[in-house]
């Protein structure tokens, strides 16, 4: 479904991706991990656009989209729920939901705020409230939410349990579960590596700006090298 | 008494202008934190345009809508052939490039109108009401609530249509919005052609009071930007209240101190602002930009 090849970027003089290639297929949680700084967060910005690439290729479900604006892929089904909480602070949780699906036209778009607010309970009992007043938590579940009502084919996650309680971070995860369930496919950052294996069914390891590991789940998380240096067992 | 009631009403009136001019500012601001100071020329091309078209032999209501949508174009032309070019530009850098553009305007305005002073007729005629002792001319209920207008407009484009959020949001977090699918030039630009438009109304309603030229739109950007500061920069509510009291300072120091130094008051305001209060008198709600 999403096919990288050869990608390389740079932010003025520092180049962050060196060529890197990575598949997802269609249904897959796949997680990326690596230590800081590695180009994990650059790797989602080039997928979704924000962020433009030097060489290489990005596919997804079979075009090309290299040089497709970052509103067009979200139009094609790319939704990217970027590092640190990115709300709107002023904008209240419904109004969020709203604009998570500016480019949907259909009619739907009521029904699926309702099962949104069926899903994290939390949101609805804040609807009219400001986003830069909410908790940590209910900004990245409003966060996930406003990505989920743009009906996205293929969701990038940037490390959603950054910074949150534990209970919360389980209930990210179980998130996370049931959107495979649902059939969206997953491309997951996590600092929180083992986590994020554990659920993914395929994995990469990236290190600075380049991928230097990749298997299933399993296989790297008993994988000895990546065990001692990314997942700190 | 009446002597106060007076100067509150020329105060409100040129005080409006201001406000509008500070909300211009702000949609600008807001939106892709430009400091606009080509923002008077709006106002400029809203009173020219309109004198220029009437004097053709239109008709006033459709000379003005006109101009509105002139100065809306003007203010698309800006941002994607002056502002977009130049995006990454420091905001030093893209001040200086609005700037030069309200130079440009300026001159071209002087090209193809003239250097003269011009004047449009008032809208409901010149025969001032008495209001306890004081007057107020039809033309300044025209500007008042003209301005009225335009505030409760922008309250329900920004408050109940997904565009009008999608430029909130835009303003509040500019990476969010790109990934929620909006495309956030577009609605730059859109704010600016809402600026234009709106500096032009604000131009078209005070013609017929404070005459116009080619070269108006410099001191208006000025007062405009001082009453923006006043109110707190990015803060609708505050570019209003911001317009109103500069006008009304403005109208009692004229009144009270001299008339000489009714423009200085604007830069005094400039720097008590800067020194004493840099977020505004009204400041900013903690969760309007995060
Ligand atoms: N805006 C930027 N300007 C300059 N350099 C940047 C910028 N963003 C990232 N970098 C650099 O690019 C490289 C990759 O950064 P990136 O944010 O993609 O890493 P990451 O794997 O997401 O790290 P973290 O785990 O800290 O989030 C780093 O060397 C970083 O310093
Ligand atoms: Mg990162």
């Amino acid at each position: 479904m999403l096919a990288v090849e050869g990608v390389v970027t740079a932010y003025g003089r520092i180049v962050a991706l060196r060529g890197v290639s990575l598949d997802v297929s269609e249904g897959e949680i796949v997680a990326l991990i690596g230590a800081n700084g590695a180009g994990k967060t650059t790797l989602l910005r080039v997928i979704s656009g924000i962020q433009p690439i030097q060489a290489g290729h990005i596919h997804f479900a079979g075009e090309s989209i290299d040089r497709l604006a970052a509103h067009r892929r979200v139009a094609k089904g790319i939704l990217h729920v970027p590092e640190g909480r990115q709300v709107f602070g002023p904008l209240c949780v419904e109004d969020h939901l709203r604009l998570g699906a500016y480019l949907r036209k259909d009619a739907a778009i009521a029904a699926d705020i309702e099962r949104l607010y069926a899903r994290f309970p939390r949101l609805k009992k804040s609807r009219h409230r400001a986003a830069g007043n909410l908790s940590g938590g209910e900004q990245q579940m409003l966060a996930i939410g406003r990505a989920l009502m743009g009906r996205p084919r293929l969701l990038l996650l940037d490390e959603p349990s950054m910074g949150l309680a534990p209970m919360l971070v389980d209930e990210i995860f179980d998130v996370i579960i049931d959107l495979k369930a649902t059939g969206i496919t997953v491309l997951l950052v996590e600092q929180n590596a083992v986590a994020a294996l554990a659920i993914a069914d395929r994995g990469y390891v990236i290190e600075t700006g380049a991928i230097v590991h990749s298997g299933t789940g399993r296989v790297l998380l008993e994988d000895p090298k990546v065990r001692a240096s990314y997942l700190g067992l | 008494m009446a002597e106060v009631l007076q100067f509150c009403f020329s105060g409100l009136t040129v005080g409006a202008v201001y406000a509008l001019v500070a909300l211009g500012f702000t949609i600008i601001y807001n939106a892709s934190d430009v400091v606009n100071f080509a923002q008077g020329e709006f106002v400029m091309l809203g009173g020219m345009v309109t004198v220029a078209l009437a004097a053709a032999g239109m008709p006033l209501p459709v000379a003005a809508v006109a101009a509105v949508g002139v100065a809306a174009v003007v203010g698309v032309a800006l941002h994607r052939l002056a502002i977009e070019p130049a995006r990454g530009a420091s905001p030093v850098g893209l001040i200086i490039i609005t700037i030069g553009a309200s130079i440009f305007i300026r001159g071209i305005a002087q090209v193809v109108f003239d250097k003269q002073f011009h004047k449009l007729p008032a809208f409901s005629g010149d025969t001032p009401f008495a209001v306890l002792g004081a007057t107020i001319l039809p033309q300044s209920l025209w500007v008042l609530g003209g301005t009225a207008a335009i505030v409760v407009g922008l309250h329900v484009f920004f408050e109940r249509t997904l565009i009008g959020k999608a430029v909130a949001a835009t303003a509040a977090n500019r990476l969010a919005a790109r990934l929620a699918g909006i495309n956030t030039t577009s609605m730059m630009t859109l704010s600016f052609a809402l600026a234009g438009a709106i500096g032009a109304v604000a131009g078209i309603l005070v013609t017929p009071i404070t005459l116009t030229s080619y070269n108006v739109g410099t001191l208006l950007a000025l007062k405009g930007f001082a009453a923006g500061m006043l109110g707190g920069i990015g803060n609708p509510l505050g570019a209003v209240l911001g317009g109103l009291m500069l006008g009304l300072i403005e109208a009692f120091g004229a009144g009270y101190l001299s008339s000489a130094y009714k423009d200085g008051i604007a830069f005094v305001v400039i720097l008590v602002v800067l020194f004493a209060f840099p977020r505004g008198l009204i400041g900013k709600r903690s969760a309007e930009r995060v």
